[in-house]
């Protein structure tokens, strides 16, 4: 019975969202109150049905449910509630079902939170937010009901991919779910402010703490991502430049660019076209994104759950939303009033070199990515394109823009002087010329990149705090801070790989047990590797027994596990951080002569990388809080509930 | 000016949906084809495989017959579902040769002994430079050469009995 | 079958290891899937890395070992695209689509220092 009523809610959800875009349209466009009045509970309603439905097929998969098909397949009594429970959306119906509810909660957000913008856009907002979630209602209903019977029930569900059974995999995709549906609200307030012609500073305060979330979820998405890879594939890489990393680099640029031109939008009325041109970017961004990685056209070493049919709807809804909001914006945006004025050099320049900036990159990441499948297309002929091109393509303008970043914020909103700014950043680039003598002298033949990648990191993480220098710290706004940290962290991610890159010492030996081997301060002995038995794999661990000079030795256990099926050999590397690096040990294959494959790594910094990950996602969110109070405290009364 | 500016981010989005489509309706193939197809065979020199064997040398590749060369080793799995087309094509006259990749000698007479021996001659190439230097990216793989020593085709993937008449009358032309 | 020499073991000169590795992070794995030979544990991305080593080691220059993968493999073999007649829009999109920004915000600033 209780997914009968799963699903009866999931159709009634379903219906009101028809309602609510029927509704929300009509009363539009004949500014009829009633109309107007009623699409407010109906978003309401709507997000509680959907997060009825998920809550009941989480608790099917909690229970262990075998007579609905989808628990049999993807559940089994024997697993950990953790999985059992994260084992809801490790699926594609489940993880179908998690969105529209993420999609409807955050209508519904909308429809009780947002007070300042006008009636008719809000409407309009929420209407243009039923119809994305209509597309995937229909999908879900028609094509992959998560609440189908089985009949008769099987005595045992045949449980969940044992390599999903990792804690970060668990909340990795609702991590990414959140972010995209973040950036589906931006697309709807931009949808619907082109709708009633009111793309102004209201929309834009509205849609802020939307791309400002979205974007702390997508920031920690792929610092969690990247560690991921890191430590999992056993080779110290961190970022490969693969098609499901960029899919997942684009939506993050797009809503960096976004981030920034809707800072200038609310508070200068400034970028009017351009901030909705980004909302809709962001949001096709994501889709591309989900697309790339679930139809499999593009070859990756992230092995996913593909299939060109879910590909071919994702295809057809992007076509839908994405066309339709771009004809919608040829059709309006030449009656948004022109933004208002300012100089190339002042804030808003900055914050134009900014969007122009991440603009590049994006295009780069984007055609660089397809360009393999569009020549092989034309030509027949087969080519790659990796981190040669990415690294320099991009890497010289994400140089230049972090030296923007740096001269942004404490450049004077309309007009300023270029020399002027520049003496206040006199300090920052002192400290990078030093920082370049110093790299010289001490690193001769440093590649170009790292070098460039230590000077500006050393100067813009000093610039970056430069907007607190001679405020009173304890009355400084939450917004402030959180700028402050994260262009802070973008300094220290920068610094962290530019150290990486220049400063990595690997040592490969086919080792003998006993034998001493250096890398870098550090001196390794292999002690010894036994066979040893996991819950689904067998693995050889290697004892491995570390000193830095002196210093007090430690021992490591690198793994080589294999898992039967599907046949796959991943490396464990066993991992030491300390306050200046990480050493990195994998033991491979044996050879004949009985000595071991020993891979060691010691990685200067590398942590930085991720803690400026951190520290970036850290900074939105201090950012994000200090938004809504103050947005909060300037709201007026509430009209209803 | 600005009109068609206004229109140009929809104009870009079609081109992509394009290629998004054409992607899906055509995937990205998986295999990789050599380049030397239609090119001399590379010279090599490989020691016997097993013994009681000959090995093979590229030289021997160019006696004015066309031969097939096949890829394998005693490792792989479509190798075994391959060997009775190959000795179907040995018995017709094909002469067949092989190059063993990163293999045994004990290895390899067992997997001779339990599914037959077509070959010739096996060179044994224990660090894939031979492979790598033909052009070929995994195992099986069967190429023709022409009597001077020129590859004319190239065969990816086990060979099927429904493959057996494409390859006979692609030796046909090799003539 | 063990690994090749130089599969796993690096070169005694530093400054070519450093070529090779370089090298390296640039070959694609024939079988794996979007790796470069530099890190995978693929026994062909092994003989692969053997092979580049001991061709350096030899004396030979890098990028006359890419020219003679390229020349077995085509350029599939190369995460570095040539810039060629079918690869120029390539290195062309990015510049065009910075100059079309440039070009779009100085028109507009011009236009405001007017007003």
């Amino acid at each position: 019975m209780i997914a009968e009523a799963g699903l009866a809610a999931l159709w009634l959800a379903a219906a009101l969202a028809a309602l609510q875009l029927a509704m929300g349209w009509m009363g539009v466009s004949s500014q009829r109150t009633d109309l107007l009045a009623a699409v407010r509970p109906i978003a309401i309603i709507q997000a509680g049905l959907t997060g009825i439905a998920f809550l009941v097929l989480i608790y099917l998969f909690v229970t262990v449910d075998l007579s609905v098909a989808l628990v049999a397949a993807n559940d089994a009594s024997t697993k950990p509630l953790l999985y059992k429970f994260a084992g809801t959306w490790g699926n594609h119906e489940g993880s179908m079902l998690m969105w529209v509810t993420i999609l409807a909660v955050a209508g519904g957000a909308v429809a009780i939170f947002e007070r300042r913008l006008n009636e008719r856009t809000l409407i309009a907002t929420l209407a243009a937010q039923a119809a994305i979630g209509l597309g995937f209602y229909a999908f879900l209903l028609f094509a992959s009901n998560p609440f189908a019977r089985l009949d008769p029930a099987p005595a045992e569900g045949q449980g969940l991919n044992p390599l999903l059974q990792d804690p970060g995999l668990a909340f990795h995709p609702p991590t990414l779910y959140l972010g995209y549906v973040g950036l589906s609200v931006a697309f709807s307030f931009a949808v619907g402010a082109l709708v009633t012609r009111d793309v102004g500073t209201a929309f834009a305060r509205a849609m802020r703490p939307w791309v400002l979330g979205a974007w702390i979820l997508l920031t920690i998405g792929i610092t969690a991502g990247s560690y991921w890879a890191y430590y999992e594939l056993g080779w110290g890489g961190w970022w490969f430049w693969d098609p499901v990393e960029n899919a997942s680099l684009m939506p993050w640029l797009a809503a960096t660019a976004l981030l920034h031109s809707v800072t200038v939008l609310a508070t200068r009325e400034g970028l009017r076209a351009w901030t909705v041109m980004l909302a809709v970017v962001a949001f096709s961004m994501s889709m591309v994104g989900t697309f790339l990685v679930r139809s499999g056209i593009l070859t990756s070493v992230h092995a996913f759950a593909v299939d060109p049919k879910r590909g071919t709807f994702i295809l057809a809804l992007l076509a839908i939303y994405i066309g339709g909001a771009l004809a919608l914006f040829g059709l309006r945006v030449g009656t948004v009033r022109e933004g208002s004025r300012f100089d190339a050099v002042s804030r808003e320049g900055s914050l134009v070199i900014n969007n122009l900036l991440l603009s590049a990159i994006l295009g780069i990441v984007l055609v660089g990515t397809l360009y393999p499948l569009i020549a092989e297309s034309i030509t027949g002929e087969k080519l790659s394109v990796g981190p040669p091109y990415f690294n320099s393509a991009a890497g010289p303008l994400a140089l230049i823009l972090v030296v923007v970043m740096a001269a942004g914020p404490i450049m004077r909103w309309r007009r300023d002087d270029l020399k002027a700014t520049l003496t206040r950043l006199a300090v920052p680039l002192l400290l990078s010329a030093l920082v370049l003598l110093l790299v010289i002298l001490l690193a001769p033949g440093i590649r170009i990149l790292p070098l460039l990648g230590l000077v500006a990191a050393a100067g813009v993480g000093l610039a970056s705090l430069a907007p607190l220098w001679g405020r009173n710290l304890r009355r400084t706004p939450l917004y402030i801070w959180g700028m402050v940290i994260a262009h802070l962290g973008i300094a220290v991610s920068i610094a962290g790989m530019a150290s990486e890159s220049a400063f990595t010492k690997e040592t490969l030996v086919a080792a003998r047990i006993g034998e001493l081997h250096r890398v870098g301060p550090y001196s390794v002995r292999l002690d010894d590797v036994q066979p040893v038995a996991g819950p689904n794999y067998t693995a050889i661990e290697g004892t491995v027994t570390a000193q830095r000079g002196a210093g007090k030795p430690f021992t490591l256990h690198p793994q080589t596990r294999n898992f039967p099926s599907p046949q796959t050999e991943t490396n464990e590397a066993a991992i030491t951080t300390v306050p200046d690096g990480q050493l990195y040990v994998v033991v491979g294959r044996a050879d004949e002569q009985g000595r071991w494959q020993l891979r060691l790594w010691w990685k200067p910094f590398v942590t930085l990388i991720w803690a400026g990950g951190g520290l970036v996602a850290l900074g939105g969110f201090l950012s994000l809080i200090g938004r809504v109070r103050r947005e909060m405290r300037h709201a007026p009364p509430r009209e209803f509930l | 000016m600005r009109k068609l500016l206004i229109w140009l981010p929809l104009a870009l989005f079609l081109i992509f949906l394009g290629v998004f489509a054409s992607g899906l309706i055509s995937p990205e193939s998986k295999t990789i084809p050599s380049k030397l197809v239609g090119k001399p065979m590379p010279g090599f020199a490989l020691a016997p495989a097993v013994p009681g064997k000959p090995g093979l040398t590229s030289a021997e590749l160019a006696n004015g017959r066309p031969h097939l060369v096949n890829v394998f080793a005693s490792w792989c799995v479509p190798c075994i579902a391959e060997a009775p087309q190959l000795r179907q094509l040995a018995e017709a006259g094909v002469p067949v040769y092989g190059i063993a990749i990163r293999d045994r000698p004990e290895d390899l007479a067992r997997f001779l002994a339990r599914n037959g021996d077509p070959f010739r001659a096996i060179g044994g190439d224990p660090n894939s430079s031979v492979q790598i230097a033909l052009g070929s990216s995994g195992v099986p793989e069967t190429f023709i050469v022409d009597g001077k020593g020129i590859i004319r085709k190239q065969h990816i993937g086990a060979i099927n009995p429904e493959d057996v008449p494409g390859i006979m009358s692609a030796l046909g032309d090799a003539r | 079958m063990p690994a090749a020499k130089y599969a796993d073991e690096q070169l005694a000169d530093p400054g070519k290891e450093k070529q090779a590795k370089a090298l390296m992070e640039t070959i694609r794995c024939l079988v794996c899937q979007g790796q470069s030979i530099a890190d995978s544990n693929a026994e062909m991305a092994g003989d692969m890395r053997a092979l580049i080593r001991t061709r350096i080691e030899a004396g030979e220059k890098p990028e006359a070992i890419r020219a003679w993968l390229i020349e077995r493999y085509g350029d599939w073999v190369s995460f570095k695209p040539p810039l060629d007649e079918l690869t120029w829009p390539l290195y062309v999109v990015p510049v065009l689509f910075l100059g079309l920004g440039i070009w779009i915000v100085s028109g507009r600033l011009k236009r405001r220092r007017k007003g």
